[in-house]
């Protein structure tokens, strides 16, 4: 069975990419456009790994991460964080709100699949 | 790639809708509005554009708004105060962002003086020194070194190859790894046992457990982090390359790297750490595992190892979870999902409709040359299946119908640029946004609004000086209002200035030849000479209004659209253009008339009643015009089988039907025609694209019997019967 992707990023065009980059490797990808939306999503599914953005609206993707590693049974999934920014600042807060990798956008689709691989069992 | 081209629609259209949000956002700062949630939407506006483009390679385009949000960004932190100045800026900024963004879609180039100035604004913005006063704006650098400056892209460095120079050169190349991973690793997704896997895919890996720290499984945290690792890799990978593995895992471990050639000895690690100072997690989950963990084998060769972050269902309150739950409802509540449909399908489905319509139509009338009664299940069936084609027919237009908002939102930006070239202050009020209308008049209505705008602040507004002289505030105005009004769209552009010069106008239209000098003409015509082909108001065609685009363009675009345009101006306190648009191109209710032997369909919004004119009420006036008498006054009646030359004009009216008509600019007339057949909704066929522009016939449409009928354009055939009956009737009406 392939493995599952949560995306959350309120672009469409970054849906679009991750979508297309991850659908091509061969895993299921399920998306939501911001933190809250991301959290309802993973109430009812289990993905094997979730990327996710920093800027968003409604709630941000430290705010996501914090909720998913709060909430119950998700709270082992591994996140990544999907970020123009790439500045040791905000890694560190990434960091600590409970992320579990980084990828600075623009991303490559081969180095974007790599480091799902890298993350999931 | 198709699909990437297809991606980099959906980011050029991401991009106009952020650039609508930056610019509405930016306005509510404006308008004072500095809500922390204004600020990082308009922030995160700019931050989407850069993200997207940075995807595309969009170089331009990335460094402008990379400049962009560094200035926002220290608005979004609160050490920038968004003041009318710094929005002045960060205004012209987003209308040059959407110069980039159109440039970078029309694969074209930003003139380097068009972002010069703005971007070492910004930059003045970004670095804290203000806003530079008008005027004394910084002598602007040469562009490429303003820019290179702003070069952000990471750009990767493989430093293998000094790793490669500082490796010892003797012994079996490659590392022993000391891998300690504290709860943390685990509490954030991090697996030792992945990590491992990935080490190993880098060369020949020996993989030892440490097991020494294991407390007996009484003593066990499920949470803690018991194990560590020896790895003996053998790789032709330098050290970086290994590391970047452990990345984010880095800070939530020891890691200790040596050169495998080195003497053999376990890693030099801080053995006494307490597992409880590392809790990420609150010890609440104090069930223990059901699986057995940390009795590894000494030595692994695969990545068997259980983790003993393993345990990983939920141990929460059911209660919690409900209410959680139900907080979630709300909030997606809030947001109604939408779905993006492509256009062709919908316009498929309205010319269905369409059809479904006429077919219907045509079924009743089988039904009733069949003969069958009215109360007939048939009958009473197709009563049903009208009701039903109406509502799917409303609810297909609903599809179409959009909010104008989508083009009067470009409108401010254009209000800011024609003010900014011709010295004036403006100010742009709109009203009625949220007003619906068909796609494909939204879509037509920017061009003749554009140059109505223009027209208005160009020569509608005074200068300051002269307003100022005349008593009137500074900052000129300029409103744009949308509203509907019996089944049309009304769109008015009024400005307070100093209204038509009529005598000029009429000067002009003299020069110009076309008027003749002894023209006698109201002031309501004289308004109206704008509107003729070859005239322009400006001596010199500016650069604003000119474009060699004249009213006669904006008149024809709207009647293209089955719209109407009128004016009224009061001197020195403004004109008012007045547009009235149907509501859809699609389909007409409208009343179907026989004139002389042919079907004719009348809109239904134009008639205000029906009359029968008896020889008491119609009155002969002059030459070949006649009124009638309707209730207090007498208002023209216009023979429409004359006027549209089927036959000549009848002469004893009371063999037909008067029909009271009212006209966009509210003027009353009645039209006679033979006979009324019924009421009916028709489907609108083009006669422009289908076949040619007819005077005084709007459209045609096909009736239930399969037979084309013309729609009467009632406001043409009124203002060409006042050609020849001259305006005095109206002196008689009230």
């Amino acid at each position: 069975m392939s493995k599952t992707i949560l995306t959350v990023d309120d672009s469409r065009t970054m849906r679009d990419m991750l979508r297309l980059a991850l659908s091509a490797a061969g895993y299921s990808v399920i998306q939501a456009e911001d933190g809250v939306h991301g959290l309802e999503v993973l109430a009812d599914s289990d993905p094997d790994v979730i990327i996710t953005d920093i800027n968003m609206p409604r709630m941000d993707g430290f705010g996501f991460i914090s909720g998913v590693r709060q909430g119950g049974r998700h709270r082992a999934v591994p996140i990544l964080v999907l970020s123009t920014e790439s500045d040791i600042e905000k890694k560190q807060r990434a960091r600590s709100a409970g992320a579990t990798g980084w990828i600075v956008k623009p991303f490559d689709p081969v180095k974007l699949v790599d480091a799902v691989r890298r993350v999931s069992a | 790639m198709d699909t990437m081209a297809a991606i980099k629609q959906t980011f050029f259209q991401e991009c106009e809708e952020q650039l609508t949000e930056l610019e509405a956002g930016l306005l509510q700062l404006d308008d004072g509005n500095h809500d922390s949630e204004v600020v990082n939407a308009v922030f995160r506006a700019v931050h989407s554009i850069k993200g997207g483009a940075g995807a595309f390679n969009l170089t331009a385009l990335v460094q402008f708004a990379h400049v962009f949000e560094s200035a926002m960004d220290r608005v979004r932190v609160g050490k920038l105060h968004p003041s009318p100045d710094v929005l002045r800026v960060m205004l012209r900024a987003a209308d040059v962002l959407a110069d980039f963004v159109r440039a970078a879609r029309e694969d074209d180039v930003v003139p380097a003086e068009r972002s010069a100035g703005i971007v070492l604004e910004l930059k003045a913005l970004a670095e804290g020194q203000g806003v530079a006063p008008a005027g004394a704006a910084p002598a602007p650098a040469p562009v490429a070194e303003a820019e290179a400056e702003l070069e952000f892209i990471p750009i990767a460095i493989d430093l293998s190859s000094f790793d490669d120079l500082l490796a010892p050169p003797s012994g079996p190349a490659g590392f022993r790894i000391g891998f300690k991973p504290h709860p943390a690793l685990y509490a954030n997704g991090n697996e030792a046992v992945i990590l491992i896997r990935e080490v190993g895919r880098l060369g020949t890996l020996r993989v030892t457990c440490d097991t020494d720290e294991a407390p007996g499984l009484d003593g066990l945290d499920p949470e803690g982090a018991y194990l560590f690792w020896t790895l003996e890799l053998e790789t032709d990978k330098s050290e970086a390359d290994v590391r970047s593995i452990f990345d984010f895992a880095e800070y939530d471990c020891v890691l200790s790297f040596e050169p495998l050639a080195a003497p053999a000895a376990l890693p030099d690690l801080p053995v006494v750490e307490t597992e409880l100072e590392f809790h990420a997690i609150p010890v609440e989950f104090v069930a223990l595992p059901d699986e057995p963990v940390a009795v590894a084998p000494p030595a692994i060769e695969a990545p068997l190892a259980p983790s003993p972050a393993a345990p990983r269902a939920a141990v929460e309150p059911p209660h919690a979870e409900a209410a959680a739950a139900g907080a979630k409802r709300e909030v997606a509540a809030a947001a109604a999902p939408t779905i993006r449909v492509d256009l062709e399908r919908v316009d498929r489905l309205i010319n269905l409709v369409g059809e479904l319509v006429i077919n219907q139509a045509m079924l009743a009338v089988r039904v009733t040359e069949a003969g069958l009664a009215r109360v007939s299940a048939v009958a009473v069936g197709l009563d049903e299946l009208e009701q039903l084609t109406r509502e799917i027919q409303d609810s297909v237009m609903a599809i179409r119908a959009q909010p104008v908002r989508s083009v009067f939102q470009r409108m401010p930006r254009l209000v800011r640029e024609v003010a900014a070239q011709t010295g004036k202050t403006v100010r742009l009020v709109t009203e009625g946004e949220g007003t619906e209308v068909d796609k494909t008049v939204i879509e037509r209505l920017s061009d003749p609004l554009t140059h109505m705008i223009r027209n208005a602040i160009d020569h509608g507004l005074e200068k300051p000086e002269k307003r100022l002289a005349a008593g009137k505030p500074e900052e000129g105005l300029v409103k744009l209002v949308a509203l509907h009004r019996s089944g049309r769209i009304v769109i008015e552009v009024s400005d307070d200035g100093g209204g038509i010069n009529r005598e000029r106008v009429r000067q002009i239209a003299v020069d110009k030849g076309l008027i003749s000098p002894d023209a006698k003409l109201t002031d309501d015509e004289i308004d109206n000479l704008i509107f003729l082909p070859g005239f322009s108001t400006a001596a010199v065609v500016s650069d604003i209004s000119g474009r060699g685009v004249g009213m006669d363009v904006v008149k024809r675009s709207i009647q293209a659209l089955g719209g109407r345009i009128a004016i009224s101006s009061r001197p020195g306190e403004g004109s008012t253009f007045t547009m009235s648009l149907p509501l859809t191109l699609a389909v007409l209710d409208g009343m179907v008339v026989t004139v002389a032997d042919q079907t004719l369909v009348i809109p239904l919004t134009a008639i205000v009643e029906t009359l029968l004119p008896r020889s008491t009420t119609v009155h002969n006036y002059g030459e070949g015009t006649r009124l009638i008498g309707v209730r207090n006054g007498f208002i023209p009646l216009i023979d429409v089988g004359e006027m549209l030359q089927f036959r000549p004009g009848v002469d004893d009216p009371k063999t037909g039907i008067a029909l009271l008509v009212e006209t966009e600019g509210g003027a009353r007339n009645a039209l006679l025609v033979d006979a009324i057949q019924g009421q009916r909704q028709v489907v609108i066929k083009s006669l422009e694209t289908n076949y040619g522009h007819v005077p005084g016939i709007a459209a045609a449409t096909i009736l239930g019997d399969g037979r084309v009928a013309l729609i009467l354009d009632v406001d043409a055939v009124v203002s060409a019967s006042r050609d020849d009956a001259a305006a005095q009737s109206f002196a008689l009406a009230g």
